[in-house]
């Protein structure tokens, strides 16, 4: 077991709690905050963090993530300097840092390059929301040279396919809460134990619940169905408010959840 | 194309997860509706009775005469219910949904001739409309947003990124992802994830079918060369369809250069893109280095498109069909050449066909054969060209 996403769900179990994945944008306001952000995030309790790559055209994202990509790139983000970033991460973090990206900011970065970048710069994992099961084909490969673990997601529309799905994500099944797109939500309806009853007899793959997941009650509620939860608008949201001041509340926020999902 | 939807390496379905099972429930639905019978009979019908197919193919005696080169034919997409070439589309497509079951159909419009189209439909079908239209688009076509209006249809303005047809398609994207068991996506261009840009092609290839049978009434043989304009290139693939097996057919698309293609402001995907996937398709898109998608610009808001159809990308890689660029000034000259010598106002999308096919038909033969794929009526664009031409038509 060498991929840290691997050894952090193996110390939850033992600890027996559950994973907090939080995302926020790179570059969003500027690459420094986003460092403080990612480092105050993890000393406040988030396990492994996705690091958001801005895309043009985010199709799956609500507005939050909308307008934060939007400020990153106005800002002048692009990978170079976020591999730069996680460089510099790594010299202070061994926590689990996955890249959350659009699959065209990949394709035409090169596929190959890409991944061996990931592997230079101890990425531990991707996740490609507009690259579905059958199109895995366009990283997989690469992703499995270069030892970084390509995350997938199913949604409440997935019925079937989840436990075809759960086949192939490594790491951990990212498990869309609500139809839609991303954002803070005051309420999640989806059937959990319904949706994720295919994966009862699978073998385990641990899931991790995103999409809408605002406050510490709605992590601890859904963290029940499932071994984590994956907070990113809510993040963002703060974020958005603060500025290049936002680190430090981000720190205090992370650290409430932490709290009553510890509870 | 193969079983899973590529056209060589073009095509895919890109899409997020929340998507799949609509996207492989519509492929299904079409698979089993394109060669029924009935479907295919209430289908015809609609395009003769509701549509006015077959659309004529004219024979612009005066242009030929002027150009003195190849003759001229004019196929008049224009004189379809709707002005466009676009109800082809959305009758196949929202036939098929009533047939699905799904009571609200969503849609993108560009210059508004697709939303325009698809509230129409939805008006004689009874279903639920919603048109996501770019508020830049919504500025330059007001005319079409109120149409839609007149007809029933909700239009909801995008503001977010350069506010035209591409936000418009991401915002129906979302849409779609939030209401995905009530809500079908009538897609207007020959593109998006599989099965849409062999749907639509499928529903626009009665063009080139039509075209083909007519020439052979008139002339008694294959035109050399057709020529239609390219956004995302629905109407082109429907030009085209019918004559990729007939190798002798010059096959032309005309994108739009805008200010011009060594500028930054134009929509010439194929002479300036590359290799993406976006818009659930692995096609050619303009881009930068790190894949954003580049802003693109042309006078014309339904070529004003950063990608293209995967097939028409294939059609270029295999040398099948030429593509060639035309700027806005080339288009307006066009669209004003048109109404003086034929009579006929095109869109000024079409216009930007009919300016690359001017520049080919003096060189041609007098017993050669140009048909030019007239898309739509330039009703829409009589504002635009005006203030163009620095006229202002705005009432006291």
């Amino acid at each position: 077991m060498s991929n840290r996403i691997d050894i952090c769900f193996d110390r939850l179990k033992k600890e027996n709690k559950k994973a907090l994945i939080t995302f926020l944008t790179a570059g969003d306001p500027d690459i420094e905050t986003t460092e403080k952000c990612i480092m105050q995030m993890f000393e406040n309790g988030s396990d492994m963090i996705e690091i958001g790559v801005a895309f043009s055209d985010p199709i799956a994202e609500g507005p939050t993530i909308q307008k934060a990509s939007k400020r990153a790139l106005d800002g002048g983000i692009n990978l170079d300097k976020i591999f730069d970033m996680v460089k510099r991460l790594r010299k202070k973090t061994d926590k689990p840092l996955l890249l959350m990206m659009y699959l065209n900011t990949l394709y035409k970065f090169g596929t190959e390059r890409f991944f061996s970048l990931c592997n230079e710069c101890e990425i531990d994992g991707v996740i490609v929301p507009d690259m579905p099961y059958e199109e895995r084909g366009e990283i997989q490969d690469f992703a499995d040279r270069y030892g970084v673990y390509s995350i997938y997601l199913a949604a409440p529309t997935s019925h079937e396919r989840i436990k075809m799905i759960a086949s192939q994500s490594k790491g951990f099944l990212y498990v869309v809460s609500s139809l839609g797109v991303t954002g803070a939500r005051n309420k999640i309806s989806t059937d959990f134990s319904y949706l994720l009853e295919p994966l009862k007899d699978c073998v385990h793959c641990p899931c991790c619940i995103g999409f809408g997941i605002s406050n510490g009650k709605q992590a601890r509620e859904t963290a029940s169905f499932s071994d984590g939860v994956i907070m990113g608008s809510a993040v963002v949201n703060i974020i958005e408010k603060y500025g290049p001041e936002s680190p430090e509340y981000v720190g205090s926020f992370i650290k409430s959840v932490r709290n009553a999902m510890d509870e | 194309m193969d079983k899973t939807g590529r056209f060589g390496p073009f095509g895919g379905q890109y899409v997020p997860e929340t998507v799949m099972t609509a996207v492989h429930e519509l492929e299904e639905a079409y698979n089993k509706y394109k060669d029924d019978e009935q479907f295919k009979k209430e289908l015809s019908q609609l395009y003769r009775d509701y549509a006015n197919r077959p659309s004529m193919l004219y024979y612009a005696e005066k242009m030929t005469k002027d150009l003195g080169g190849a003759k001229v034919y004019i196929k008049r997409e224009d004189l379809n219910h709707t002005g466009a070439h676009k109800i082809n589309n959305v009758l196949g497509q929202l036939l098929l949904a009533k047939k699905m079951g799904k009571k609200r159909i969503i849609a993108e419009t560009g210059a508004g001739q697709h939303g325009v189209a698809t509230a129409t439909v939805c008006a004689l079908m009874g279903l639920e409309c919603e048109v996501y239209m770019g508020e830049t688009d919504m500025e330059r076509q007001s005319l079409n947003v109120y149409r839609m209006n007149l007809l029933g249809a909700k239009v909801t303005g995008v503001s977010s990124g350069t506010a035209t047809l591409k936000d418009a398609i991401n915002e129906a994207f979302r849409d779609w992802c939030s209401n995905i068991d009530t809500t079908f996506y009538c897609i207007g261009s020959v593109m998006g994830p599989h099965p849409y840009p062999t749907m639509v092609r499928d529903f626009q290839k009665v063009i080139s079918e039509e075209i083909k049978r007519q020439l052979a009434e008139t002339e008694g043989k294959l035109p050399d060369c057709v020529v239609a304009c390219v956004g995302g290139g629905s109407n082109a693939m429907g030009a085209f369809y019918d004559f990729i097996g007939d190798k002798s057919v010059r096959l032309i698309g005309a994108e739009a250069a805008g200010r011009g293609i060594d500028t930054p402001d134009h929509a010439a995907t194929i002479a300036k893109g590359s290799v993406g996937i976006f818009h659930g398709m692995k096609s050619l898109f303009l881009q930068n280095e790190y894949g954003q998608i580049d802003p693109v610009y042309s006078i014309s808001a339904g070529l004003d498109y950063p990608g293209i159809g995967p097939e028409h990308a294939y059609l270029h890689d295999t040398g099948r069909a030429e593509y060639v660029d035309v700027t806005d000034e080339e288009a307006v000259k066009a669209f004003e050449y048109l109404s003086k010598t034929e009579g006929i106002i095109p869109a000024i999308e079409s216009a930007h066909a009919v300016a690359a096919a001017m520049k080919i038909i003096p060189q041609m033969d007098k017993d050669q054969i140009v048909v030019i794929n007239l898309s739509g009526r330039g009703d829409k664009d009589v504002y635009a060209i005006a203030r163009y031409r620095g006229v202002n038509l705005d009432e006291q």
